[in-house]
């Protein structure tokens, strides 16, 4: 499914070279549900600005169900986007003008879904999540949690195979995070692929692979056995906190 | 590009910020609405000037007769210049010139019918007068051709003298004693222009005749065929090269013959008000574009302010193109809004001012004002000049939001993970 090959990424920041990424080789396969974890400034951000295609880089290879994504147009990039991937931001990124079922609606608005039909197929979604008599509320007139399953709502509709989440419990409280992970977990039980970004060691022990950055390098990857045991060390902390 | 999702998202974003958005628009607007008045007006003066010269055909020319001020073919200055009916044929023959009539002055002359009398300017001529000086006819018929060959006894009377004369009975046909020999009425007739209609007119052959003016001619009058200044310069100098042949006179004597060339002067003024037309569109688009770079100043914010926005767009899926179109729709949609609330009002104004002018140029015409001259007349912009106003808009609309929308094309989808 993401096959990453050496991947190098560094940023221009005046006269210095900022090295974020160090040369990441990386197989995730379809229906994986993976974190990625690591202190601020290992590049765990950028890995995922790389995935979605939110971003170039340097040196390596990328490849995406087989499609090699480098150097695209912006309009192909925001075509594969729009058709392979589906973004859960920390902070919600729901547009504040527009009611849930319209924000829902919007990736099908740029596949050119007529009105009827995308709104049609957002209320299918919302219903899913629960959120049906809120179709009309405003995203200012919701709750954390509720906007989370919005967005959530939102990267799914155009039926991506993979789903890509910066810190999606970040703006959230313990309880809402976890709703929040109940429905990623049952998203990714459908097939879809799911990348989570956290620096929350409960969140990433909900996963099934954790992928730990260190210094723009992969540090470990935990995985069977190993996450058990990782698990357990944070179901315990979880409890006495 | 055109559904109705881009529209609403737009009044969306202008409905959040109504007072910017008014504010912005009301630049544009205000742009606009000068450029209307300024055309306006520049229309007006120019009608009003034009109207004017139209009081006689605009390319019409006198020449009248005077004493020699040059020494010619050993002639000594002083010399007076009579003109006669021969030198009608000569102007006739001089390649440019239209129709011509000779006149011939008798003075003031008494009018008289039953018991009233007065005097009156007649103007002796010959049909194609009419023409020269746009006369209007209320009734009957100006001088023909018959008229001057078998010298009849007619005379077509102005208006005032009419009334005059006959108060509110019928003069067609009726006999006037002109300085004691009666005249058929054979038409009443106006100056367009002129509230002061006392001048009659009277077959030139007729007066020759009967007034012992024998061939004598005071003055001519013509019309020109020129389109330019030059043609109209050059036909003025071949009339006097051909009167200076026909009199002995140098053709650079001013003194000698006068001639008035209207059509000289109506080009010329004509040449200004075409300069004040472009002066007027200048200081307007000048005004525009203070307006249009108000308008691309807000998109800028806008799209500063949208930036995440943008980002969330294109990370779910928006193409550069439709993000272009949502900026450079919002700013059009605002200019031309603004700008057709300027050009209504605009016009409006202008139109309501004429609508003024009119109502008392009208009661001052009951008046019968001394005044029938007037400097403005339908200061309006015609339906062109607002297509043309409006396309400017969509133009300016678009340039304003060339810059804004550029920048949010180049808007990187990270900027949408990024918290602030």
């Amino acid at each position: 499914m993401i096959r990453l090959n050496n991947i190098h990424k560094s940023y221009e920041m005046g006269s210095n070279s900022l090295h974020v990424l160090k040369g990441i080789d990386l197989n995730i396969e379809q229906g994986d549900f993976v974190s990625i974890m690591g202190s601020s400034g290992s590049g765990k951000s950028t890995l995922l600005n790389i995935l979605g295609m939110l971003d170039n880089y340097d040196k390596g290879t990328y490849h995406l169900s087989g499609n090699l994504i480098a150097n695209m147009s912006e309009k192909k990039a925001a075509k594969y986007r729009n058709d392979m991937v589906g973004f859960v931001f920390q902070s919600f990124n729901l547009i504040s003008f527009k009611n849930a079922m319209e924000n829902v609606a919007l990736p099908l608005y740029y596949k050119g879904v007529p009105r009827k039909k995308r709104n049609q197929i957002a209320m299918e979604y919302l219903e899913k999540l629960g959120l049906k008599e809120w179709a009309n509320h405003m995203p200012s007139e919701m709750s954390g949690g509720q906007k989370q399953r919005v967005a959530i709502a939102r990267a799914l509709i155009s039926q991506p195979k993979i789903i890509l989440a910066d810190e999606p419990t970040g703006a959230l409280d313990t309880a809402t995070s976890y709703e929040v992970m109940e429905i990623l977990k049952e998203i990714n039980a459908s097939g879809i692929t799911v990348i989570i970004v956290t620096h929350e060691h409960d969140i990433a022990a909900m996963t099934r692979q954790i992928i730990r950055l260190k210094d723009g390098l992969i540090h470990e990857i935990i995985r069977n056995g190993e996450l058990k045991q990782f698990q357990k060390n944070y179901m315990k902390e979880l409890e006495t906190a | 590009m055109f559904d109705i999702d881009i529209w609403q998202e737009i009044l969306a974003t202008i409905k959040k910020n109504k007072m910017r958005t008014f504010l912005t628009g009301f630049s544009v607007a205000w742009g606009i609405f000068m450029l209307m008045i300024l055309l306006g007006s520049g229309n007006g003066l120019s009608n009003g000037v034009a109207a004017n010269f139209m009081n006689d055909a605009v390319n019409a020319m006198w020449i009248w007769t005077g004493e020699t001020t040059i020494p010619y073919q050993g002639m000594k200055t002083g010399r007076p210049i009579q003109f006669h009916n021969e030198d009608q044929e000569i102007i006739k023959k001089v390649s440019g010139v239209g129709v011509t009539s000779g006149r011939f002055f008798m003075g003031n002359t008494r009018y008289s019918y039953n018991k009233e009398s007065g005097e009156y300017t007649t103007i002796t001529c010959q049909p194609e007068l009419k023409d020269v000086e746009n006369l209007i006819l209320d009734e009957g018929r100006f001088i023909n051709q018959i008229d001057i060959l078998q010298k009849r006894k007619v005379v077509v009377l102005g208006a005032d003298i009419k009334t005059a004369l006959f108060k509110d009975s019928t003069a067609l046909g009726e006999y006037v004693n002109i300085n004691k020999v009666p005249f058929k009425v054979i038409g009443i007739s106006r100056e367009p222009g002129s509230t002061k209609n006392r001048n009659a007119y009277m077959p030139l052959s007729t007066a020759q005749m009967i007034f012992s003016g024998s061939n004598r001619l005071h003055n001519l009058a013509l019309t020109i065929n020129a389109e330019t200044l030059e043609e109209s310069q050059a036909i003025e100098e071949q009339v006097r090269n051909a009167l200076g042949r026909q009199h002995k006179f140098d053709p650079k004597d001013e003194g000698a013959i006068g001639l008035f060339n209207k059509l000289e002067r109506y080009i010329q003024t004509m040449k200004i008000f075409q300069a004040i037309k472009i002066f007027i569109w200048i200081i307007g688009i000048g005004t525009l574009i203070a307006g249009i770079v108000g308008v691309s100043n807000i998109m800028l914010i806008v799209v500063k302010e949208r930036t995440k926005e943008i980002g969330i767009r294109k990370a779910i899926g928006a193409s550069p193109a439709s993000v272009i179109g949502l900026i450079l729709l919002e700013s059009i949609l605002i200019t031309t809004i603004a700008g057709y609330i300027g050009l209504v009002l605009g016009t409006g104004l202008m139109e309501l001012i004429n609508y003024f002018m009119v109502q008392s140029a009208g009661a001052g015409a009951a008046q019968a004002s001394e005044q029938g001259n007037t400097m403005f007349l339908n200061p309006t912009v015609d339906i062109n000049i607002a297509i043309y106003a409006t396309l400017l808009l969509i133009v300016a609309g678009a340039i304003a939001g060339y810059i804004p929308a550029k920048r949010a094309a180049s808007i990187k989808p990270i900027v949408a993970l990024r918290d602030e």
